[in-house]
């Protein structure tokens, strides 16, 4: 009778998903004894295809972990594919990677509108959508959305920071913003207002730009003639470089906030000047490698040694790259702690039971915290500004 | 159409019926693109194939016959079916409109001005009045179809049945059209527009009509490409959509029927096996492949095989072009400029 | 006023950079009758080697006689070896020509340089002449350049030989070639003319937007509008219209439709233009016969 019962016991314990089952090895496709399948989607072409280099990095850091031995003795099958920053690319990509790839997950797609593109889709064929590289605020979202997560802050709660720190600091400011005109920009914007609240009239004046515009040289003048002194750049690097040189050599000294996106010293302060640049105020929630500060720092000396031995051909001043390493040690940890118990489902359940998670790169201080009700890994950051050589922080950690 | 052809003709439709039945659902979905974009590209080829008016810009029809069936399903409860006619409509009007002012504009002066819409619909569709329509930068998110009445197919294989049956239907009337007098003006026209004129043709209202049949043809593609995809939003239809379509009818074959669909196969997985190449630059790749294309069939594919049959000592009478039309020559294209 | 005037004066700075490579596109219809859609993307390339040179340790002045060199031999180099063997081909598959060479050159560029921005030195003082808050010396210095081109352009066509050797080739092939113009090579040097001064454009360019393998395209598209309202065979005209779409793009933006559809409305009013003059407001009337 025992050893009729046992097997019926043991898929009984598997259909509940007990913490019993953590035992039991199971799988869903793209996992097997040897191997677990991740799928990428990044644009290696076309307009967006500067953060290409997030994938490729993400692929050189999965090839140390298999150097290494792998996730519990399985190698990361890496499968990583072009989208071109195309929407119905997006979805082609996806379905190729879920039906016929068979991944287990698909890790950092990048962008609002990629995204966007597969979110229900991900969510119907039940797939994970595992830590999405864009700060929308809608990734957060794990009653309608249980299959999809964000990672890093969003958009809108960084930018209540600034509000938050205008009205501690100049309740009485005259604010002008410069904001991309697509959904990150307005992301920015609206959390800005909010944060603002009911004094969001301060904004004087607000002005877009688009990604196809070649200089922000107008866009700054008409800033510059709305008499504001305080300034919001809600910028892309090679925008936020020209904006704040601009706003340099035409003498205007607003109080000057720009959004993290833009805040590498090594890719856009470098390029618009460190003289000019003094005197901004951003935040942080990773190192900045190319920041003397973190010059002797252990993290930024294994990152630059990592990228020697994994990939060499990137660049070294590039903040995309160094944010890959830190997302791709995300993913080793949720996939560490699904242990043998391979499944979708499982494997969500971990990212989403993150529990004061740090990986190497972060700033001290800073720690991802999840759970089924929460799918915002990094929430908090610190207000940092540049003294022209060196972010320092200036605030306790943020947010959450 | 001799009985050769119907023959042949019959066949090909059965293996077209077969094959969501042979291939997995992503493959299913990848030919319904397929089809999506050759009727988007014979309907840039009537424009300028046939009519020898150059379009950088016929993404934006695409991207209004995609955004009127999605604010039609999304804002008023359409089915999915009902909003062909009405983007194909829409576009019409649109197109036919911007084929107006655009009869004053020959050769490039005409490609800028598609080559600014193309440019500016993007643009458009993000605009704040707009955004309560369009959705703005998000984008609209609408439902696929399931099979009707019960019918044993995925919602895959039902829209690719969907959307063969609406191809073959456009394809028809388009051969129909062009095999006959309009077909004939159509080229007089391209091929030298003052002798056209001068015999009879009333160029004004045949180059507005095919700007606006031709935006007709690609507005209902993008409808059925809005459904394929369940998504909208303005990153979808940036200029590149405007130069794929461009390069589609080049590497199929300008002036011919079939031309779209070999451009339509070309576009949809040329690029996906560029992208297995090569991570490192794509882009060059996929380069390589336009010039590599254009080198060995200047004339497209289409051309190609024509080429081929005739080497063949074969009538080349292929199945979809009429006779009354003939393949732009280097001297005509010349002479037009 | 104020405010109009710092618009006007920044459009005129943009607008010097479109009007640069309008000329460049400009060069090459008047060399081949096509409008070459890579040839932002080559500027782009130029400019990367002239940045690789000046890293190298060469003077600005050595790296930049040194790029226009070089860009005028990959010029001719890319005439013969990539657009000759389309020669006969129709006119929109060397379209496609052109632009798998405008994916081929940003893709690989992207690859070999990354897509991360680079600062590219200015020849000009970084003071503003004359204490002027309204345009960078640079810009100034860089619109200079572009008419001192257009200068030399016009006297090259006008007075020399090889000019006018070069117009009779683009204008009549059979006539050119029976006077005994080589036209072949009249069409290859007219590339390799059109890729030098793209990338002197390219090197005036890059200080002022930065230098990345995208640089080129926002700048390419403002810079076909202002070839063709100018007249697509007037390298004159390809200046004014530059000036023009840069200043009329700024005042629209700043004052009258905001920034969100300022492109939009800018190319609508040079359809308008066109529609009314629809050679363009330097070119020629095209009579054709039957």
């Amino acid at each position: 009778m025992k050893h009729v019962l046992a097997p019926i016991a043991a898929l009984l314990a598997v259909a509940l998903a007990s913490p019993l089952a953590l035992a039991q090895k199971k799988y869903d496709p793209g996992a097997t004894d040897k191997e677990i399948k991740v799928g990428n989607i990044n644009p290696y072409s076309g307009p967006a295809s500067a953060y290409g280099t997030i994938g490729k990095t993400i692929g050189a850091y999965l090839k140390k972990v298999n150097d290494e031995g792998g996730i519990n003795g399985r190698k990361i099958n890496y499968i990583s594919v072009d989208d071109g920053y195309s929407p119905p690319k997006t979805v082609e990509m996806a379905r190729k990677l879920v039906e016929q790839d068979e991944v287990l997950l698909l890790f950092q797609p990048l962008g609002t509108p990629p995204n966007s593109a597969i979110h229900k889709y991900m969510n119907t064929k039940k797939v994970p959508q595992l830590f999405v590289a864009t700060g929308a605020t809608k990734w957060n979202d794990p009653k309608n959305f249980p299959w999809t997560m964000g990672w890093q802050p969003n958009y809108q709660d960084e930018a209540a920071i600034y509000a938050q720190h205008i009205l501690k600091t100049k309740p009485n400011a005259k604010i002008a913003v410069l904001y991309q005109n697509d959904d990150y920009g307005k992301d920015y914007l609206k959390g800005f207002k909010d944060g603002l609240g009911a004094k969001a009239g301060m904004i004087v004046k607000e002005v877009s730009y688009e990604v196809a515009d070649p200089t922000v040289d107008s866009q700054m003048v008409q800033l510059q003639a709305s008499g504001a002194d305080v300034f919001f750049n809600i910028t892309t690097p090679k925008f936020a470089a020209q904006a704040i040189r601009k706003a340099f050599d035409s003498g205007w000294k607003p109080v000057h906030y720009l959004n993290n996106v833009s805040a590498s010293i090594g890719s856009v302060l470098t390029p618009a000047g460190l003289d000019k640049s003094s005197g901004l105020i951003s935040t942080q929630y990773l190192k900045d490698p190319t920041d003397k500060a973190w010059e002797k720092d252990k993290d930024v000396l294994d990152w630059y040694a990592f990228m020697k031995k994994y990939y060499p051909d990137g660049n070294l001043t590039d903040a995309s790259n160094f944010y890959g390493w830190v997302v791709a040690q995300t993913l080793v940890q949720v996939l560490k702690q699904s242990g043998d118990n391979l499944t979708r489902e499982n494997v969500m359940k971990q990212a989403a039971s993150l529990k004061d998670y740090s990986p190497p790169g972060m700033l001290p201080g800073i720690k991802m915290n999840t759970s089924a009700t929460d799918y915002a890994p990094i929430q908090s950051v610190r207000l940092i500004q540049f003294d022209g050589k060196q972010w320092n922080g200036f605030s306790e950690v943020m947010g959450k | 159409m001799s009985k050769r052809n119907l023959i042949l003709f019959a066949l090909l439709l059965l293996i077209v019926c077969a094959l969501p039945f042979l291939v997995s659902n992503y493959r299913t979905f990848q030919f319904t693109l397929v089809l999506v974009y050759a009727i988007a590209l014979l309907g840039l080829n009537l424009l300028t194939g046939y009519n020898g008016q150059i379009s950088l810009g016929h993404g934006a029809f695409y991207a209004i016959g995609a955004y009127t069936a999605a604010i039609l399903m999304d804002k008023f409860g359409f089915p999915y079916w009902a909003t062909l006619p009405v983007a194909g409509l829409v576009c019409l009007v649109v197109g036919f409109l911007f084929g107006l002012p655009a009869l004053r504009l020959d050769g490039i002066y005409l490609a800028l001005a598609t080559f600014a819409l193309g440019v500016s619909m993007p643009q458009l569709l993000k605009y704040h009045h707009l955004e309560k329509w369009t959705g703005g930068v998000q984008g609209i998110v609408i439902t696929k179809p399931d099979a009707p009445f019960g019918l044993p197919l995925s919602p895959d294989q039902w829209l690719y049945f969907f959307t063969l049956v609406v191809m073959l239907v456009m394809f028809l009337f388009a051969w129909n059209l062009l095999r006959g007098r309009i077909g004939r003006a159509l080229v007089a026209i391209r091929d030298h527009h003052v002798a056209a004129q001068a015999m009879g043709v009333n160029t004004a209202i045949y180059k507005s009509l095919t700007f606006g049949v031709s935006a007709l043809y690609t507005g209902v593609a993008g409808a059925l490409g809005a459904i394929a995809i369940q998504f909208v939003a303005p990153d979808s239809f940036n200029i590149f959509l405007s130069i794929t379509f461009l390069v589609g009818i080049v590497i199929g074959g300008l002036a011919s029927i079939p031309g779209a669909i070999y451009g339509a196969i070309f576009i949809q997985f040329i690029p996906n096996i560029a992208d297995e190449l090569s991570k490192a630059a794509p882009w060059a790749i996929f380069g390589i492949f336009l010039i590599g294309f254009v080198y060995a069939m200047p004339f497209g594919i289409n051309g190609a095989i024509r080429m081929l049959l005739m080497r063949f000592g074969r009538k080349a009478q292929h199945a979809g072009s009429g006779s009354a039309v003939t393949e732009p020559s280097l001297k005509s294209k010349e002479a037009s400029q | 006023m104020d405010a109009l005037l710092q618009q006007v004066f920044a459009g005129l700075a943009t607008g010097g950079i479109y009007a640069s490579v309008a000329l460049a596109l400009v060069m090459i219809y008047q060399a081949t009758h096509h409008l070459n859609f890579a040839q932002g993307e080559m500027a782009m390339f130029s400019t990367y080697l002239a940045w690789t040179m000046i890293n190298a340790g060469f003077g600005y002045w050595t790296a930049f006689l040194l790029t226009v060199g070089l860009s005028f031999v990959l010029g001719v180099v890319i005439e013969r070896v990539i657009i000759r063997p389309v020669e006969n081909a129709p006119v929109l598959s060397v379209v496609v020509v052109f632009i798998g060479l405008l994916v081929i050159l940003n893709s690989v560029t992207g690859w070999i340089y990354t897509y991360t921005i680079k600062t590219f030195p200015s020849p000009f003082p970084t003071a503003p002449l004359f204490g002027n808050k309204f345009v960078s010396s640079h810009q100034i210095g860089a619109i200079g350049i572009t008419l001192v081109v257009l200068l030399l352009l016009f006297a090259f066509f006008r007075f020399t030989p090889l000019g006018l050797a070069m117009r009779a080739a683009a204008q009549n092939p059979v006539s050119a070639k029976l006077v005994g113009i080589r036209v072949g090579w009249m069409l290859a040097l007219g590339w390799g003319l059109a890729a030098a001064i793209g990338s002197i454009a390219g090197m005036m360019v890059a200080p002022i937007v930065f230098l990345d393998p995208n640089m080129m395209a926002g700048i390419l598209l403002y810079a076909f509008a202002a070839a063709l309202v100018g007249g697509v065979d007037s390298p004159g005209g390809a200046v004014f219209g530059g000036f023009l779409v840069g200043v009329l793009e700024n005042v629209l933006g700043a004052f009258v439709i905001g920034n969100e559809l300022k492109l939009a409305v800018a190319l609508v009013l040079i359809i308008g233009v066109l529609v009314v003059k629809p050679s363009g407001f330097f070119g020629k009337v095209n009579v054709s016969r039957v």
